[in-house]
């Protein structure tokens, strides 16, 4: 569960978050939409606690990110970047093994080894990619590589930083059936930004519009295009006339 | 006029105010990067191949500069000290001055040009492509696995590194000295072993430790606080090398003032 009151950030003169108000039931999948620079990112790396913000309080199960046990805390999340984040360096399996090689889980490579090849095969690749580098991979695979190091260590929480951008429309669908299936199967609360209404309909239980640091609409997927909102209206029809400014 | 005085002071006081934030910044930074060198976790993997990145990787770099100037070093010091007939002097001051100087100073300008650039471009690339942040959604502490392995590679080597260029380019004075300026092969030697003390040495050394503190420090530190895009990393890379690059010439003048 995670639950954020007024939460309130600015870096220098740029007020980025003014009072965001937000609540994800354990096990529910949220999607958070909105227009480039409304803060949805700065919001994620908040709750993760990358980020501190200036005002309000976040907690996840009860936990403030910046309080106590900081891996403990961490150990509840897995995330998908947007360009993957894959370490260069390291070849796949153990970029996917990555957390369960150190801190608490410190498995033996064997043991590593086998759990990333089954990850992998989770999200659709083979296991001859474990011993491949990132760089050797389509996009569409450094995705799914990113979406298996994610699940690695089961956790109780995933964020999905725009899981769909850069891939063709087909890929697309792949990931979003993916993380739909993944989130049911492990009971997770998932946590996703994205511009991308399709991943949206795919993806969410609720959604949340954010603009000019607020929450500006929350409510069930399926009451979106009804919900009688301009804002989000114009968000969702990708309309250029209506109340947000398309020159910014 | 009283507006463009007090803008003038204005300028002057936040000039000043961000040399003294960023100063801090930066000593706060290396004072993180240190003490994770002596707490747990420790990545011995990463120590490993550090060592082998800035240390085995510098070595034809280093080498290669310091046979050059060993042997352009004997030839000018013959040249002034055939003119009060002191060419006797050459082996000697070539070995104290490669020890004592240009051992530690143009190895670290070298090592600094080649790890720094090298450290800065890399951690860089890892904040532009969030690779940073996803080590430590990963619950593993970046100071402590990119930022500490990389600091303590680079103290523990340079002097290693400074040790065996410091030999190549007295060996350089030898060539140069034997071949070109008819110099006693043996008489040469003897006379580089006999007026080098001890302490030319390990002062050389210390400094060769602080000089890769430094180098890895200012490559770490700017890429580690990049900007974004591929300008980001091209600036930090830039900076990392000249800010390196300066910092060793004035420690260099502050130890050998210490060790005079």
């Amino acid at each position: 569960m995670i639950t954020i009151k007024d939460v309130h950030k600015a870096f220098g003169d740029n007020r980025v978050l003014a009072g965001v108000n937000m609540h994800v039931a354990a096990g529910h999948s949220m999607v958070i939409i909105g227009g480039s620079g409304t803060g949805k990112s700065v919001l994620l790396k908040c709750v993760l606690g990358l980020i501190t913000p200036d005002s309000g309080t976040i907690e996840v199960n009860g936990v403030n990110p910046n309080s106590g046990d900081r891996d403990a805390f961490l150990d509840m999340f897995g995330m998908l970047f947007q360009g993957g984040a894959l370490f260069d360096s390291l070849p796949v399996w153990q970029n996917v093994a990555f957390r369960l090689l150190q801190g608490k889980h410190r498995l033996s490579k064997k043991d590593a080894y086998d759990i990333a090849v089954e990850k992998l095969r989770r999200v659709g690749l083979k296991a001859s990619v474990a011993n491949q580098l990132p760089a050797e991979l389509s996009g569409g695979m450094q995705k799914r590589v990113g979406l298996a190091r994610a699940i690695a260590a089961e956790p109780e929480i995933i964020f999905f930083d725009e899981p769909t951008t850069g891939l063709d429309p087909i890929m697309s669908g792949v990931i979003n059936e993916l993380i739909r299936e993944i989130v049911v199967e492990m009971g997770a609360t998932a946590m996703t930004i994205t511009h991308d209404m399709s991943s949206v309909r795919a993806i969410a239980d609720e959604v949340a519009m954010l603009h000019e640091g607020v929450v500006q609409w929350t409510g069930k997927v399926g009451d979106m295009d009804e919900s009688g909102d301009p804002y989000l209206d114009q968000f969702i029809n990708a309309r250029p006339e209506g109340p947000i400014e398309s020159v910014r | 006029m009283i507006q463009a005085i007090d803008g003038f002071f204005a300028r002057i006081g936040r000039a000043t105010l961000g040399l003294f934030e960023s100063i801090g910044t930066l000593v706060l930074f290396a004072l993180t990067a240190v003490s994770h060198m002596f707490r747990p976790s420790f990545y011995f993997g990463a120590l490993g191949r550090q060592l082998l990145h800035i240390g085995f990787y510098s070595l034809p770099v280093v080498g290669l500069t310091a046979l050059f100037t060993g042997g352009a070093l004997a030839l000018q010091i013959y040249s002034g000290g055939s003119r009060f007939n002191a060419e006797a002097v050459v082996p000697s001051v070539v070995a104290i001055a490669m020890v004592r100087e240009l051992g530690p100073v143009l190895g670290g300008l070298m090592v600094a040009g080649r790890v720094s650039a090298s450290i800065a471009a890399e951690l860089g690339t890892m904040r532009v492509t969030e690779q940073i942040d996803a080590l430590t959604t990963l619950s593993t502490n970046p100071m402590k696995y990119l930022v500490a392995p990389r600091i303590m590679a680079a103290t523990l080597v340079m002097p290693v590194l400074v040790f065996i260029g410091d030999t190549i380019g007295i060996m350089g004075g030898f060539l140069v000295g034997t071949q070109r300026l008819a110099f006693n092969g043996s008489t040469y030697l003897q006379n580089t072993w006999d007026f080098l003390e001890i302490q030319d040495v390990t002062s050389g050394l210390a400094k060769a430790a602080v000089f890769g503190f430094i180098v890895a420090l200012m490559g770490c530190y700017h890429g580690y606080n990049s900007g974004r895009g591929a300008q980001g990393v091209g600036r930090a890379t830039t900076n990392a090398v000249v800010s390196a690059s300066v910092l060793i010439l004035a420690s260099n003048y502050l130890l050998t003032e210490l060790f005079f």
